[in-house]
């Protein structure tokens, strides 16, 4: 049984082995790499403190508290990005008709499209994310209970889930649009900005569509209002920060359908 | 002189045939560029009302005009630092362009521009809708709308002929992408792309001041939202034409040493 488990799992090990590898031999281009990604995760950070600097308050939320949001969100996200990010790509097979290629493996084809590469770059983002998360919780005097260490690793799993899905059924729409695959930046790129918004200054058709069609509120802002216990906004109730994995799984429905869907319209490249 | 301004006309006109190919990719812009706004709306909103209605002479409708004209300008201002120019460098093929009689900095930023001005059209007009739609402040006065729009067309060429620069640095180091992807993100935040820089700390706003960038997306913005005065956009001007001279004469320098270094691989 395991033993027919790791044969299995041979080929995707082989393939993310090179890509790792490959990646890291350029070793200036990787450091490069590396650097570009911590600074736009700290641009990203700085855009937030930015507007706290100004305000100090804002959606009933402090700098602080924020950054708790920011942490969990962003680093959910930069670890999705990480296994899924390459997804982007597929418009890019889609025209050169390469997509064709994986269609003669005996493997499953969006476990070969998502074991197809690894973005290893995204982890000094995620280093970004951490340290975040670890001074939202230093700052908040974050008591140490099992129900806060439950919580937090509920959030981060599920969050990781959520943003991947984001990648997948951005994926799924790529068959249709082809040429307007910019559109998916919509909610993959525009759910990881608002996923590191105070949601409470949403109106309520950005509640619908970000607070629970792209579920990216779940994946750092209902989850802080939990931990630190702040007071519910209208439309976010704030016990829902326990409902992540919900949230993740609801994602995921909506990501393989929309995968599904598309890969049953895909008529081949042509070659 | 007729002549080459001529070859250069039809080189913008090209430029700007090209991009109108792409109507779906310019569809997709405006769906995630309108998302992003909204986006924009909810939290920029939350901070001017949190402050009081005001804030660094900010109020709703300035910080309306502010979110629409930059998500409008987006498409139209190249903040990404991403040039045909590295590619061709990259793969050799711009061997061929030195042949041509024409500058081949001139060229290529020409075309770029073009490019840039068609796409005010498709990913521009439908951000100004939507802020017209909301309601966004209008320039204080009658001379404010000439002065936006030669300062706006001073932030698209400067923007061209820096992501210029970044493509020629490949003349250099071959493999530019790290170079351009930092690019991409540092001068996002400093033209104000997400936060106007006016709403930045006293250090950090002098900082983005000392770069190119708030000359190539926050200063026609300033201008077209009234949040300057007449003399103030004068010099707003100014500032954008100077760095834009130096930009292109960095370029014209930087074409001429890499020239002479260029080795094209393979045969």
């Amino acid at each position: 049984m395991a033993e027919a488990l790791s044969a299995r799992v041979r080929p995707y090990r082989a393939v993310l082995a090179a890509r790792a590898r490959s990646q890291a031999s350029y070793r200036a281009n990787f450091v490069l790499d590396l650097v570009s990604s911590l600074l736009s995760a700290l641009v990203e950070l700085a855009e937030v403190w930015v507007l706290f600097h100004a305000v100090t308050r804002l959606g009933g939320l402090e700098f602080g508290q924020i950054l708790l949001v920011f942490g969990l969100a962003d680093l959910a996200f930069s670890l999705a990005d990480l296994v899924f990010g390459h997804c982007d790509n597929l418009p890019t097979y889609l025209r050169a008709g390469t997509l064709d290629v994986f269609y003669l493996r005996p493997q499953p084809l969006l476990l070969q499209l998502i074991t197809s590469d690894i973005t290893l770059k995204r982890l000094s983002r995620a280093a970004v994310g951490v340290v975040a998360l670890g001074a939202g919780l230093a700052v908040n005097h974050v008591a140490w209970n099992a129900r806060d260490v439950a919580l937090l690793v509920t959030a981060l799993a599920s969050g990781c889930a959520t943003s991947a899905a984001m990648f997948v059924l951005a994926a799924g729409l790529q068959f249709f649009l082809i040429e307007g695959y910019e559109l998916t930046n919509a909610f993959v790129y525009g759910g990881r900005y608002a996923a590191t918004q105070p949601a409470s200054v949403w109106g309520r058709p950005l509640k619908v569509v970000f607070g629970y069609f792209f579920p990216m509120a779940f994946t750092g802002f209902l989850p802080t209002l939990r931990l630190l216990d702040l007071p519910t906004s209208p439309w976010l109730p704030t016990w829902l920060g326990w409902c992540g994995p919900l949230a993740a799984l609801w994602a995921w429905v909506l990501a393989m359908a929309c995968w599904r869907w598309g890969v049953r319209h895909y008529r081949g490249g042509g070659g | 002189m007729r002549a080459s301004a001529r070859i250069y006309w039809r080189l913008l006109c090209a430029g700007f045939r090209r991009q109108s190919a792409y109507r779906l990719a310019a569809l997709g812009g405006v769906a995630a560029n309108g998302t992003f706004g909204l986006l924009k709306v909810a939290v920029l909103f939350a901070t001017v009302h949190a402050a009081g209605g005001e804030l660094a002479g900010y109020d709703i409708g300035r910080m309306s005009a502010y979110i629409w004209l930059s998500q409008g300008l987006l498409g139209s201002v190249n903040l990404t630092g991403r040039t045909e120019i590295a590619e061709r460098i990259k793969d050799g093929r711009i061997a061929v362009d030195f042949l041509r009689p024409l500058d081949v900095q001139a060229a290529e930023i020409t075309i770029e521009v073009g490019r840039s001005l068609f796409a005010l059209v498709p990913r521009g007009l439908p951000m100004l809708a939507i802020g017209a739609a909301v309601g966004m402040a209008l320039p204080g006065g009658a001379a404010a709308y000439p002065l936006g729009a030669v300062s706006l067309l001073l932030g698209i060429v400067l923007a061209v002929a820096a992501a210029y620069l970044v493509g020629v640095v490949g003349f250099w180091l071959v493999e530019t992408r790290g170079v351009q992807v930092s690019y991409m993100v540092v001068s996002g935040f400093l033209a104000g792309l997400f936060v106007p820089i006016g709403l930045f700390p006293r250090w950090l706003r002098v900082v983005a001041e000392a770069t190119p960038f708030p000359s190539m997306l926050m200063y026609p913005i300033d201008i077209l939202a009234g949040q300057v005065g007449l003399t103030g956009a004068l010099a707003l001007l100014g500032a954008q034409l100077g760095w834009l001279a130096g930009v292109v004469g960095l370029g014209q320098a930087l074409t001429r040493a890499g020239r002479r270094h260029l080795e094209v691989q393979g045969g």
